[in-house]
Parts: C-alpha cells; sequence; structure tokens
C-alpha cells in the first residue's frame, strides 16, 4: 500500500517563461548546479508564483538548457520556468534579477508562445575566448592549422576516465582578432556528445600547433541558438517574441 | 596593509583548482565595506573548508555584529584546500578573504571559530599562507592579533603559542570591546607595541592572552601551577554570557552560498543553553544557563531570514529543540503561517521524552516527512543513568513506535561507545533495542519496508564536564565493541536488514581526545604533524592516525609523557588540569560530585523545572534562566508565495 501525500494535488502550469541570462565576473566559477541552486532560491525570493510538481518532494517546474562549463562566463544561458499564475514577463525579469547575486544578471524573459521546445531551438554555440600572453600570429596560424585538419583526437575527461574525443568536426567556424593588446579565439561550435567545449578546441591547438598559453584562457559564450543554413545562429527566443509580447531587460549582444 | 584585492593574481589559479566557486565570496548577504573607512579590520575565520564554514551560525552572527558598527569591517575566510594551497604557494598569493580577496595579513584581527579542535592543523596553514609566524611571541605590531573562540577555546593551551589570546563564551559583546581597544590603541599611535595592546586586551572580560601566564610542571609530568606573569591580568579569566536573545537577532540576514554547503537551510536558534546536565555533553556545561528567544522573537527571525534567503527549509536550532518552553506553540503557529507554500521546518536535536507526534506532525505539516533522529546516546538503561540521559527502554520503544505507526519510514538512532564505566554489554544492548524497535515498529504501522539507522562513534572527554577527569578509551577497545555490534546486528537478517549501522572508528577520536585535554606541550605535536602535511583533520581521506601518533611519540617522550598519558588515563581529584584557571562558571567541586554520581550511576535533573542543583553558573556569572512561556502569539503574515 502506497502512501499518498496529503492535501490538494498542486495548481497546474498555466503559463511558461523563457529566460536569457548571463554569468560574469568571478561567478563564472559557479557550475551548473551552483547556479540550478541559486535560481530556485532567487524565484522563493522574488516571490514568482512557480508551479510545483506532485508528490512527496514538490520540485518547482524549471527547466535548464545546455549549461555552460565551470570557469566559462556566459551571455546566453537560457532556462524556462512554469508558473501556476500568469505573470507579467518584464516584472518576473526584474524581480528575479533583482533577487539574484550581482554577476547572474537575467537580460530577457518572454512567454513560451511559439512552436517548439526551447531545447528544441538550440544545437550551436558562440564563443569568445580571451588568450592573454598569447602572440596573434601564433594564434592565427594555430587555428589556420586546426581548420586545415580533417581530425584533431584530443584526450577529454569524462565520467568514465580519459576518453579520446575528435575536436574538429563540431567546429564549424573559427577565427583570431585582437582587442586591446589580447589575441582572441572566436569560434561557432556544435553542441554534441560527447560535448566539445572551449577547453577541448584549446587542447587541439596545443595538438596541431602546440600553442600552449602562458595564463588560463577566459571563455565568454556569447550567444546559443540552432545554425541555420546560411551560417549564422538564430536567437532562441526569436519565435516567442514574434507571436508573445517581446519583454527586454538589454539589448540582445548577438 | 591597504586591503588591496588579490583577486586579479587569484583568478589564474581559480581556473586549475577544484569547485573554485568556493573561494569567490559574492554570496547572497555578503558584505563589503571600503577599508579605509573603518578603523579595525576583522577577518573572521572558520578553520575548515567552505562548505562546512559557510553555514556556521556563530561566524556569521559576529560578521554581521561586526559589520554593523560604523568603525569596523569584518570579512570571511576558510581553509583552502591542498590543491589552491599548493598554487598559492608557487605564485605567492597570500591566505585571502573570500569578500574582498584582502590578504590575512592586512588586518587587525584575525579570528578563528574552533567547533572542533581537528580545526587546529588549518590554524597552522592559514598563518602560515597568510605569510603570518605561527607563534605569537615572533608576531610584531603589523601582524594581525589571532583570536580564537568557539567551544573549543575553553581549552586553548594546546594551540596557546599559536594564538595571541582566546575568547571564552558568547562572542557578540566580546568582540565590540576588543573592537574599541584595539581602534582606540591604534588612535593613540600604538603605544607599546603589540605587548600594550595584548595587556589591554586581557583586562577585557572573557579575553584570555595565553602569554601572560606561566606553567610549570611537576615530576609525574602533571601541571604544578599555571601562575599569571603580571598582576595586572586576571588569576582566572571567566566567560561571557549574553542575556535576553530577543536583543540579538543573529545573523539578520543569513549568508546564502552558490557553491553546495552541508546545511542546505536557515537556521534560528530558539534557545541557547541546556541544564539537562548530560555529562559528557561539554556544550551543556560551557554554555549555561538557559536562554530562551520567544515565540515572538523566533516568528519574526524566521520570517525575516526567509524573505532574505529564499531557503526552503528552517532549523529551529538548540542543544534540545523540543525542550523550549513554547515549542507546541512555535511550531504549531509556523506552520499555520508557512501553509501551502513548501517551507519545511525541522529541529535538529530531539530528546526521545521530549518528543510527541503533534509536534513531529506540525513540522512536517508544509515540508517533507524525512526521517527522525533521536539520540539516546548509551545502548543501556544503566548506562544512561551513568550519562545522566535518563530514557527508558520501554518509553524509546513506544517513542519510536509511534513515529512509524504515523507515517515515518526512516528513524535514526545516535549512540556514543566508550562512555566511562561501558562494558561490552551496555554496547550490545543497542542491538537488541533496534532489533526491538523494527518489531515493534513493523507490527504497529502493518508495513515491512520501515528502516532504522544505528549511528555511533567514539565517546571524547572533553574540558569543563563531569566526564573531564576520564580515562578515554583506547581506539582497539571501541573498535573490538563496534564489530561486536555489527556481527548482533546481522544475526537475524530478517530484521538485521532493516537496521543500518553507520560508525567511525576509534582512531579518530583518540587524536581529539589529545586535543581536547591536551596542554601547551601537545602545541609541539600540533605543529610536527602540520609541517608534515597534516591538514583538514576532520575528513576521513586526510587524517592519517600514523602520523599523530608519531609526533606525538616524538615530540612527548623527551617530556616524559605520551599520547595514553593524555588520552586513556583517568586523573585524580587533585590533579591541576590545564583548564583549571579558565572558568566556565561551573565548581569544580559540583563537577567532580558529579562525577562521582556517575560512577554510581546516580540521576541529575533539570534545573529548568526542578530545584538549583548548584553547579555554580548563574551565581558567579550573576546570570539566571530565562524561560517563557510567554504566551504572546504570532500575528499571520502575508503568505510568502503562492
Amino acid at each position: 500500500m502506497a502512501r499518498q501525500p496529503e492535501g490538494p494535488p498542486p495548481p497546474p502550469t498555466v503559463q511558461k517563461l523563457r529566460l536569457r541570462y548571463a554569468k560574469r565576473g568571478p561567478l563564472r566559477f559557479a557550475s551548473h548546479r551552483d547556479l540550478a541552486r541559486a535560481l530556485e532560491r532567487a524565484l522563493r525570493r522574488a516571490r514568482v508564483p512557480m508551479a510545483f510538481s506532485a508528490g512527496f518532494s514538490p520540485h518547482p517546474k524549471i527547466s535548464y538548457v545546455g549549461a555552460a562549463p565551470t570557469g566559462a562566463a556566459s551571455e546566453a544561458e537560457y532556462v524556462e520556468i512554469g508558473l501556476a499564475q500568469r505573470c507579467d514577463p518584464e516584472q518576473v525579469r526584474a524581480a528575479l534579477d533583482a533577487s539574484l547575486p550581482p554577476g547572474i544578471d537575467v537580460l530577457e524573459c518572454v512567454e513560451a508562445s511559439g512552436a517548439g521546445s526551447l531545447a528544441d531551438r538550440i544545437d550551436t554555440s558562440v564563443w569568445r575566448v580571451e588568450l592573454p600572453g598569447v602572440a596573434l600570429a601564433d594564434l592565427q596560424s594555430a587555428v589556420e592549422e586546426f581548420l586545415a585538419s580533417d581530425v584533431v583526437m584530443v584526450a577529454k575527461r569524462t565520467k568514465n576516465g580519459l576518453k579520446d574525443v575528435d575536436a574538429r568536426p563540431a567546429v564549424v567556424g573559427a577565427s583570431a582578432a585582437e582587442e586591446a593588446g589580447c589575441a582572441i579565439l572566436h569560434m561557432v561550435v556544435r553542441q554534441v556528445t560527447p560535448a566539445v567545449r572551449p577547453d577541448d578546441v584549446l587542447a587541439a591547438l596545443v595538438a596541431v600547433a602546440d600553442l600552449r598559453p602562458p595564463s588560463p584562457p577566459r571563455a565568454v559564450r556569447e550567444a546559443q541558438g540552432r545554425l541555420d543554413d546560411n551560417g549564422t545562429v538564430a536567437d532562441p527566443l526569436g519565435p516567442d517574441r514574434v507571436v508573445g509580447t517581446r519583454c527586454q531587460g538589454e539589448p540582445a549582444t548577438v | 596593509m591597504n586591503g588591496e584585492s588579490l583577486y586579479p593574481r587569484l583568478e589564474p589559479l581559480l581556473a586549475q583548482v577544484q569547485k573554485p566557486i568556493q573561494y569567490v565570496g559574492g554570496e547572497l548577504n555578503a558584505q563589503v565595506k571600503a577599508w579605509d573607512d573603518v578603523a579595525v579590520h576583522w577577518a573572521l575565520m572558520y578553520p575548515d573548508a567552505y562548505e562546512v564554514g559557510l553555514p556556521n551560525q556563530g561566524l556569521m552572527i559576529l560578521y554581521e555584529v561586526l559589520n554593523e558598527r560604523p568603525d569596523a569591517l569584518a570579512e570571511r575566510t576558510y581553509a583552502v584546500w591542498p590543491d589552491l594551497a599548493a598554487l598559492m604557494r608557487e605564485h605567492g598569493v597570500g591566505q585571502f578573504t573570500v569578500d574582498s580577496h584582502r590578504a590575512v595579513a592586512d588586518f587587525d584581527l584575525l579570528g578563528v571559530s574552533f567547533a572542533t579542535e581537528l580545526g587546529y592543523t588549518n590554524l597552522l596553514e592559514a598563518l602560515d599562507l597568510a605569510g603570518v609566524p605561527l607563534r605569537a611571541t615572533d608576531r610584531d605590531q603589523a601582524h594581525p592579533v589571532v583570536v580564537a573562540g568557539g567551544h573549543a577555546a575553553f581549552n586553548p593551551e594546546p594551540i596557546a603559542d599559536f594564538v595571541d589570546c582566546a575568547v571564552l563564551g558568547d562572542g557578540e559583546q566580546v568582540v565590540g570591546d576588543i573592537t574599541d581597544v584595539v581602534a582606540a590603541w591604534k588612535q593613540q599611535g600604538r603605544p607599546g607595541g603589540r605587548v600594550e595592546l595584548l595587556t589591554r586586551l586581557a583586562r577585557v572580560d572573557g579575553v584570555y592572552v595565553p602569554r601572560f601566564y606561566a606553567v610549570s610542571y611537576g615530576p609525574d609530568g602533571a601541571i604544578a601551577a599555571v601562575t599569571r606573569t603580571r598582576d595586572d591580568v586576571p588569576a582566572r579569566v571567566g566567560k561571557r554570557t549574553v542575556m535576553d536573545l530577543d536583543e540579538w537577532p543573529y545573523p539578520k540576514t543569513p549568508l546564502v552560498p552558490l557553491a553546495e554547503s552541508v546545511h542546505e537551510r536557515m537556521s534560528v536558534e530558539i534557545f541557547r543553553g541546556c541544564t539537562r546536565g548530560c555529562r559528557f555533553c561539554q556544550a551543556g556545561m560551557i554554555t549555561r544557563p538557559v536562554r530562551e528567544r520567544t515565540i515572538t522573537g523566533i516568528g519574526s527571525m524566521v520570517d525575516q531570514g526567509l524573505r532574505a534567503t529564499g531557503y526552503e527549509e528552517v532549523g529551529l536550532l538548540s542543544l534540545s529543540s523540543a525542550d523550549h518552553s513554547e515549542i507546541g506553540q512555535v511550531a504549531k503557529q509556523l506552520a499555520d503561517r508557512y501553509e501551502g507554500t513548501n517551507t519545511g521546518l525541522s529541529l535538529p536535536s530531539t530528546r526521545v521524552d521530549a518528543f510527541n507526534v503533534t509536534l513531529a506532525n506540525e513540522l512536517s505539516r508544509n515540508g517533507r516527512r524525512s526521517g527522525l533522529t533521536f539520540a539516546p546516546e548509551g545502548g543501556s538503561e544503566r548506562i544512561r543513568r551513568v550519562i545522566n540521559k535518563t530514557v527508558s527502554k520501554d518509553d524509546l520503544v513506544r517513542t519510536v513506535t509511534t513515529a512509524y505507526a504515523n507515517g515515518w519510514q526512516q528513524v535514526k538512532l545516535y549512540f556514543m561507545c566508550g562512555l566511562p564505566t561501558e562494558t561490552d554489554e551496555d554496547v550490545l544492548e543497542i542491538a537488541e533495542l533496534a532489533v526491538e524497535v523494527i518489531r515493534a515498529g513493523r507490527e504497529a504501522s502493518g508495513r515491512k519496508d520501515i528502516r532504522c539507522t544505528v549511528s555511533i562513534g567514539g565517546f571524547v572527554p572533553k574540558p569543563h564536564t563531569p566526564f573531564q577527569w576520564a580515562g578515554q578509551a583506547s581506539a582497539e577497545t571501541i573498535d573490538h565493541r563496534l564489530r561486536l555490534l555489527r556481527q548482533a546486528i546481522n544475526a537475524d537478517r530478517r530484521i538485521g536488514r532493516s537496521i543500518g549501522l553507520r560508525y567511525h572508528d576509534g582512531k579518530p577520536g583518540v587524536i581529539e581526545g589529545l586535543l581536547s585535554r591536551g596542554d601547551r606541550r601537545v602545541g609541539r605535536v600540533i605543529e610536527r604533524v602540520w609541517r608534515e602535511g597534516g591538514r583538514f583533520d576532520g575528513w576521513s581521506e586526510h587524517f592519517s592516525y600514523e602520523r599523530w601518533t608519531a609526533a606525538a611519540a616524538a615530540e612527548l617522550a623527551p617530556l616524559g609523557v605520551d599520547l595514553d598519558w593524555y588520552t586513556t588515563r583517568e586523573r585524580g581529584q587533585d590533579e591541576v588540569l590545564p583548564w583549571d584557571h579558565l572558568d566556565s562558571g561551573l565548581d569544580k567541586e559540583w563537577l567532580w560530585d558529579d562525577w562521582q554520581e556517575a560512577l554510581s550511576e546516580e540521576e541529575v535533573a533539570d534545573c529548568r523545572w526542578t530545584p538549583c542543583y548548584d553547579c555554580g553558573v548563574c551565581p558567579t556569572n550573576g546570570t539566571e534562566i530565562q524561560i517563557g512561556p510567554t504566551g504572546r502569539s504570532l500575528l499571520p503574515l502575508t503568505v510568502v508565495g503562492r
């Protein structure tokens, strides 16, 4: 005889909101779990009327999409939340942003209204990696070497120990630039399994050109979305904006 | 000396270590003040990993109390894991605070809160990483004043060479007094240097400055005398006691970390002190008298804290929470207030004899009906009389059975092994008890899937308790009895499979015993262990018994004492104990009489409800028991969330 939770079932989800948020500065060292915990608590502090799952330990309805790795900053993390009461998306954005620690900044909030789930609209990341102490010319030739290769195997730490992964096919495009005397690697990388992260591409640059940065590089995810046929990454909240009301915190940097 | 941020130099190192988030600060409710705006700078340290140290209530309270002062700032620092420590040494980055990443060496004071003695090696590691000389007498006026606090500071003798001061008792008021002294001394142009500052601090109530007390030893290795070396410091140092907890509603805005921590909840201390008189319990002896927070004081702290944190569980904290004079109303009215918000309430410490189902149901009404935990501590009724935690076996079984019958599936029972006068039979009774609990529980609940977890560890005799004279059980004795217990529990598989056994081997307890009842000579052992790589001794994967025993043998043999002398040896009535000059308010004669009564299995009642038993605390300190009921009620609030 299974025990039944006491009391009435939780109220149903009446509205779904999709959020874009950034992790910046020292908070780039937060892991996905850290961010998830912070977001749940911030939702409670902001008194957002969350919908909960049923059962003995009800959880707020939150779905995460492709979190940036620990140590990488991001301007484009996405999450979807389910509410038990309808709310104005901009008010939710502002209240949630105020409740989160500085460095986790909620940039946009729109009501889910267009076709398709958030996960269906994201398959690619746009990265910018600062490489302090690396000469632009060295980065340029390493990137050229990498792009000219068909296969670049790198050792990747996984749950089951080290595993060799080909870093090349996931990288759709890469280029070198310089800003304020610092070499910058720009790249567009498909979200594949096992994941190819900025660290893996940097390991690939060591493999093809022995490019060894003197200090740890800093990666920022600038955008996520679906790679379309002409090679651009589409805004994953675009379809919702077309249908619903647009509520934007800051202009998107994409 | 300027409080400049080390972050630009630290950041590249963080990319190379485990869980870097623990070093970056920026927690919700963290505070950062400008360095030059204040006269006195405090670094507050919890000498363990961030995940353990961050939820510590004591540190959070002092952090807020100090930061509320316009003339002071406080930042936090925690023990750094070996991976980052190695990189910091390689790159010349010192021990830093997480709030602004300022060098600990830049601060005026370093306050270290010791909940357990196993943090001592982490103190040495932090001092060394900070570039502060290990020995207090090697420091000059540019170095921070190192202040130890917390329960372990009631015998700071093993770390007497490494700290400048130890603070006895409640910290809320004394940190203000210390701040005043330091501010005045700095403002006057630091007259007389560090020694003058320490002399002034030694005159603050509750502050002990070890260097002003000399210890001599007799031919038998025991202490001959502890004498002050200046007559302008007190012969005995007393403890501080904060009266009226409602006046001190801290922490008001508890810190909420991004990183995972050991307590994912908000805590409100519902009373301080305990007079149950459990003879093994140092906390219950040194925090007397009982001072309750009122129901309305609790209500407003819960309300403010939940708003400030977003936590979904509130722990009603104290040494024995169900003993609060209005606990039933507190639980009911809080549960009413947070109905429908998925906010859980919990009582971290519940006595078997104070438990009732109504209370437990109120606590779990809005949250999760997780496990219940009871701490009978002793396996047999006889040993429970010895430790003065008297609960009959029938009551225990009845209470736990009632819990099963009311829908709890999991009950945890805490015990200790190696208590004074204990025999194998006393420990084996734990198995009988657990078996009976499961049998009766299955019958009462009609379910087969109920579980009982027995959690057991070795007893460590502590200073300022009636057991301070007791011989500690050896690691072999503990391990032998735990083995017998495991066999007994597994003897009947049909019942045994519903019983879990969690235990700690006896070795760390022996070292904790050395550090708990040690004197100044033990400082050499701590330093040697640290030099040989000892860190994070509270973590089994870092603790090395062999390193400790080898260091103890090498350092203590020339002094004519050894590890056993400090641990398994029973002390006599006339022996000068290393902490005799530190006054917890308890009469040594009363403690001795209570020790004798323990040996003859006599109980003592709680002075909260029965006449005073003359432990000495209230007359010595001019304090009194503060309990309700107040008869007040919580006002309904606008409900949080939906």
